[in-house]
């Protein structure tokens, strides 16, 4: 018998086989290559932590499935006669209570430790966001800065440092998550929460409102780009900047349309005389990676689809459907936007 | 005062042999004896027939509609769960719209919350607790049936609303501002139509406590019940603590929705949180109030199938107690990602972790009680066993969850959805389908397919695994939950489709199940008495059915009667034990002492009424049109309700006996009348109103997290509440209790004048202690700000208790001109000054807050 054992010691799962396997397992798991939104494609310092609790975790869990649930088959299929009493106290207070207050112990104080770090205090740069039903009103604040860069529906963060995010929300609660980068802080109206995140690789994310917020909850996402850091502070001070006039005569005739439609009530274009502030600032919209809050990619067709469509892909939505205009019009706005970079 | 003995002397007290001996038992009841004595309880006990089948309180037929409407609202929110995973078979879908889908998983979550997991306890628990303790019926079988019907209406109300596009539409928790924003009835059909549904909970858990604690056999001590009462003690207890706090904010809400009052509106004052706070008080209790009674079932499944006594049954009670108080402090971890200061979550992190550890302990005990045994595999047994694995998993991802920061990526994601639908299928529903199949041969005297049973378990298995398994990998990989659609590109696309092929199978597998339970079953034999050789008293009901329960109800030594002593089915038939006739043809059952279960009373119990029709259906309406507005028909509505209760009371509840004792069998003779702690009106009154000082605690809990959370509270130069106008009300308020506990001393020593005199007194006390109460207060604005709207809510609440007192002042003022309450036939005052007790303590809190915060915040 214990030879056959020994024969057969290289069981398939345990061989390179399985190692294999594991490892592939592990990969598809965790890799989640081109999922942007993915919290185990983790590319910020928090994220990591999270990703390797994750993991520890897991393993601990299916061993623990894999014990109780196999005890459980062994005692009502393969040996149903009684077994001595004796080893009923010991099954009792060694399952029951000792190795779960081992185990719990050791998971709290690792897990714990890294509560601090999410909380801590970013290295300068500051960022507040605020949730609207169903966007994202941005500023960045610089270490210093008396006014701050304001964007909206996109964020782009320095790698290599820790930025840190003052959240607030206009009507409801919303949730400020960027799975890549780390965990998730709620938005409250009336009162102000932080969070602080540290991002390490370069690349697109996609964050997400992860409270529900109301009807377009589902369509209340943004792209989230980690950059260099002197790319980010050229971008920054880009952004800070004015909008560019329009060149073309398409754009030009987009922005006569933008006046007399009254864009302008809700959207500010900085240096011109749209100033509104109910819906997001457009000044640098061209540059953005998405449109409508995550809602469309950022091509002249997005564009086009988002003028003209607007409550269809984002319900009940404040911004009015202009399919009054023309199809023509409607590619003269989205030329006009679109160049806003 | 005349010179007759104080104290209620003129009671008898038990008198005869206890317990009995073994002669006594051995001695033979004669035939025509039996079947005389039969006949009689058969008649007493009768179901009444035709169109009047209605009208039954019995346990049996009660629980059974309520097992049956619970299923419905299940697989009506089952459908809805169908139609929300073909929304999200593939991306950017538009099968259904934002709105519509919206509704759809709020009405999921709430309907398979409130009128499928909650009420099922309460359900299953009317139909098998009276036969696992050798009762007859519940203690208060009216109650039962108005709660029924009260569950009835309001869930038809609710989850009806869905048809009509009106339903609620800001999932499940209600969280306001989004909630108390929306437009339209939505929010207010939630709030009032589960309010309702939560009072009807409340009556059931005071009715499980109380036939729990008064009405076990003679000699059935507190530590060997069957496992399944101590669960239900647990849980009753954890619904008078948790449901509470939940219906104070309900109440807030409501006044926030009609009044304007801004409760959680943080520009005026208010704030969401406080809701929040509210809300999973109730809401995490709630998750172990569905799950420890599917424990209790497999606790009683398992040492039949394994054949001999539970294991580590004293552990399993601490565990069950342990599980009930630590769910009390868990509630945070579902606001991990709301800001909380670092040190609140680490401790609730770890709090939340320390409740692995008695379901743990449940959970070995059971392994062991498996280990040491005979297992003999049965088919309840494999849902067991699919139970263990489903829910293992389930805790084990809350383990994960439980550790703040992972709980930050994995918040509000379809990990959770997963992680919560493993905990209830593996908690709650997998047990209830194994309790389904071990007692559907108790309740209809037949059993369900072996065959059809093993098709529908492993479709739902399958089928759960299937869809719930890749929800965890969909949740981390980014997709936040309550999205109605999402794009492609983000890997969710195969996980989804796959989730709503596994939602399609499980259906599939409730299909069978469903049409194994309601198939026409005439030709197939009924099933022989205890089929699956159990050692608990449900089984030695008799086969055909009747009516009366259990034909004599025994002495009981030991925790498994039935195999510990074999003569004990034959002796039961015979009438050989107590209670075996029904002398003057009514329903009757034995109260017995709290701890050793020594028979003290014979109580009467209520039969078939349309009464409880009635009351519920006012009740309801004065619930349900207040959600469209309609103020006059609600009022009407109220004051009819409480006329049916009085009505209800007034002819069947503390009725003068006959006779003040009665013969109940084996030589033993019991009063038929208790007042005070004796009695089982007293225990449902104390535990009412712990479940009320709960609510009103919730409330000054909100006044003082106000203080804590806000800056401005009180705001800078606000108008406070009257001060002499409160201290006004705080001496109202206490004569009247005074007056009422008076009352009851001068009546029990037969100064019956005087009492009466006391009683007139009382309610001119508490109304005017009420009125200078609402006077402090009627100058103050409670829409500008939520310092006055709070004032408000809390003299509002003291005003209408301080009604109701009233109505029992006059009820037994009534009572004692009548007839009906005499110096030793005085419960009704006992119980009435037992609410007086709590009222003036609330009454006195509410003055104090109210008149001397000012001075000292």
């Amino acid at each position: 018998m214990s030879s056959r054992q020994r024969d057969r010691g290289h069981h398939w799962l345990l061989g390179p086989a399985g190692v294999k396997l594991a490892g592939f397992l592990t990969l598809a798991l965790v890799s989640g290559c081109g999922k942007e939104q993915s919290a185990l494609d983790a590319a910020g310092v928090d994220a990591v932590a999270v990703r390797n609790i994750f993991l520890v975790t897991l393993v601990g869990a299916c061993i623990l499935w894999l014990l109780v649930n196999g005890a459980f088959y062994t005692l009502t299929r393969l040996r149903t006669g009684p077994v001595d009493p004796k080893f009923v106290r010991p099954l009792l207070i060694g399952g029951g209570i000792v190795a779960p207050t081992v185990l719990l112990v050791a998971l709290l104080v690792w897990a714990l430790s890294l509560l601090p770090d999410q909380r801590a205090p970013g290295d300068g740069l500051q960022v507040r966001v605020t949730g609207e039903q169903w966007w994202w009103r941005v500023e960045y604040w610089p270490d210093g800065a008396e006014a701050p860069v304001v964007t909206a529906n996109e964020i782009r963060l320095p790698a290599g440092q820790r930025t840190e995010f003052l959240l607030g929300a206009d009507q409801v609660i919303h949730s400020f998550w960027i799975p890549s980068l780390g965990g998730k802080m709620d938005m409250f109206p009336g009162k102000e929460t932080r969070v602080s995140l540290h991002p390490e690789r370069p690349g697109r994310y996609r964050g997400q409102c992860a409270e529900f917020c109301g009807v377009s909850h589902a369509w209340m996402a943004f792209a989230a780009v980690v950059m260099p850091e002197e790319a980010f502070d050229a971008w920054l001070e880009h952004e800070a900047g004015d909008a560019v006039a329009p060149e073309s005569a398409e754009a030009m005739r987009g922005e006569a349309l933008f006046r007399s439609e009254g864009c302008g009530a809700c959207h500010a274009v900085r240096g011109t005389e749209a100033v509104g502030q109910v819906g997001p600032d457009l000044t640098h919209v061209g540059s953005r990676e998405t449109l409508g809050a995550g809602r469309l990619g950022a091509t002249l067709e997005d564009f086009e689809r988002w003028i003209a469509h607007t409550g269809e892909l984002k319900p009940e939505v404040k911004m009015p459907t202009y399919e009054h205009l023309g199809e023509e019009e409607i590619a003269d706005l989205a030329a006009y936007l679109k160049g806003l970079k | 005062m005349t010179d007759h003995a104080p104290d209620r002397s003129a009671l008898p007290t038990p008198s005869g042999p206890y317990p009995p001996t073994e002669e006594m038992l051995a001695e033979p009841v004669p035939e025509e004896v039996q079947a005389a004595q039969a006949e009689r309880l058969r008649a007493a006990w009768a179901t009444p027939k035709g169109f009047r089948y209605i009208t039954a309180v019995n346990n049996t037929e009660v629980g059974k509609w309520y097992c049956m409407t619970a299923l419905c609202f299940m697989l009506l929110a089952g459908v809805m769960a169908l139609l929300i995973r073909a929304q999200l078979a593939v991306p950017e879908n538009e099968l259904i719209s934002a709105d519509r889908f919206n509704q759809l998983f709020t009405m999921h979550g709430s309907a398979m919350m409130f009128l499928f997991a909650v009420p099922l306890f309460e359900a299953i628990s009317i139909l098998l607790l009276p036969g696992m303790l050798g009762a007859r019926d519940m203690p208060f079988p009216r109650l039962s049936a108005f709660g029924y019907w009260c569950f009835l209406i309001g869930g038809i109300f609710v989850i009806g609303s869905i048809f009509f596009d009106a339903a609620p539409r800001a999932g499940w928790f209600m969280y306001p501002p989004l909630a108390t924003k929306d437009e339209g009835p939505g929010s207010d059909i939630w709030l009032l139509g589960l309010s309702f549904i939560e009072v009807a909970s409340i009556a059931a858990a005071v009715e499980l406590i109380v036939g729990t604690l008064k009405c076990r056999p003679p000699g059935m001590r507190v530590n060997i019940m069957p496992l399944y009462a101590w669960y239900v003690m647990v849980v009753g207890g954890m619904i008078l603590f948790a449901f509470p706090p939940l219906i104070a904010g309900d109440f807030l809400f409501e006044l926030e929705r009609s009044f304007d009052w801004p409760f959680f509106d943080p520009e005026r004052g208010g704030d969401p949180m406080l809701w929040q706070h509210l809300f999973w008080i109730f809401g995490h209790p709630e998750v172990y109030i569905i799950f420890l009674p599917s424990i209790a079932i497999a606790a009683m499944i398992i040492p039949t199938v394994a054949r001999r006594p539970i294991v580590g049954y004293s552990w399993i009670v601490l565990s069950a107690v342990g599980t009930g108080f630590l769910s009390f402090g868990l509630w945070v971890h579902h606001m991990f990602t709301t800001g909380l200061p670092t040190i609140s979550l680490g401790f609730f992190s770890a709090a939340s972790e320390a409740v692995v550890i008695p379901t743990g302990v449940q959970i070995f005990a059971f392994l062991a009680t498996l280990m040491v045994g005979r297992v003999k595999m049965t088919l309840p047994m494999l849902w067991i066993a699919g139970a263990l694995a489903i829910f293992t998993m389930g805790g084990l991802t809350g383990v994960m969850l439980a550790l703040a920061p992972f709980d930050f990526q994995a918040h509000d994601t379809y990990f959770v959805v997963a992680h919560l639908h493993y905990t209830l299928f593996g908690g709650m529903v997998f047990p209830v389908i194994a309790g389904v199949y071990y007692f559907f041969p108790f309740i209809q005297k037949k059993k369900l397919s072996e065959r059809l049973g093993r098709w529908a378990f492993w479709l739902i298995f399958s089928g759960f695994n299937l869809t719930f398994l890749p929800m965890h990998l969909t949740g981390l990989w980014g997709m936040p939950r309550r999205i109605y659609t999402y794009p492609t590109g983000l890997g969710w696309d195969g996980l989804n489709l796959i989730s709503t092929v596994g939602a399609f199978i499980i259906a599939a597998g409730f299909a069978v199940f469903v049409w194994d339970l309601v198939r026409p079953k005439h030709r197939q034999p009924q099933i022989a008495r205890n089929p699956w050789e159990a050692g608990t008293l449900e089984w030695t009901h008799d086969v055909p059915e009747e009516a009366w329960g259990v034909r004599s109800i025994p002495h009981v030594t030991s925790r498994y009667p039935l195999w510990d002593d074999p003569k004990m089915q034959a002796r039961i038939d015979a009438g050989r034990y107590y209670l075996p006739d029904a002398a003057e043809g009514r329903r009757e059952t034995l109260v017995t002492s709290v701890i050793d279960a020594e028979p003290i009373q014979v109580q009467r119990v209520t039969g078939p009424a349309w009464i409880t029709h009635m009351a519920a259906g006012f009740t309801g309406g004065a619930f349900i049109f207040p959600t469209f507005h309609w103020y006059p028909p609600a009022i009407i509505c109220a004051a009819l309700a409480v006329c049916c209760i009085i009505y209800w009371l007034w002819t069947s509840t503390a009725r003068v006996p006959e006779a003040p004792s009665k013969d109940a069998g084996l030589g033993l003779t019991l009063p038929t009348y208790a007042s005070g702690p004796a009695s089982v009106g007293w225990w449902a009154m104390w535990i009412t109103m712990l479940g009320d000082a709960t609510a009103f605690a919730s409330l000054v809990f909100g006044f003082f997290f106000y203080w804590t959370s806000q800056a401005d509270f009180p705001p800078e130069g606000a108008m406070h509440a009257e001060a002499w106008l409160v201290g006004l009300a705080a001496v109202g308020l206490s004569v009247s209790w005074a007056l009422t506990v008076g009352a009851r001393e001068l009546n029990r020593r037969w100064a019956v004048g005087a009492a009466r005199a006391c009683l007139a007194l009382a309610p001119l006390a508490a109304a005017g202690g009420a009125a200078a109460l609402m006077l402090s207060v009627w100058e103050l604005q409670p829409s500008s700000h939520v310092y006055p709207a709070v004032l408000w809510a809390l003299a509002i609440w003291i005003t209408v208790h301080a009604g109701a007192g009233v109505i029992m002042q006059l009820y037994c003022l009534a009572g004692s001109v009548f007839g009906k309450l005499t110096p030793p036939y005085d419960a009704d005052i006992w119980n009435v000054s037992l609410f007086w007790h709590f009222q003036v303590l609330a009454a006195l809190v509410t003055c104090a807050v109210m008149g001397l915060a000012p001075g000292v915040l």
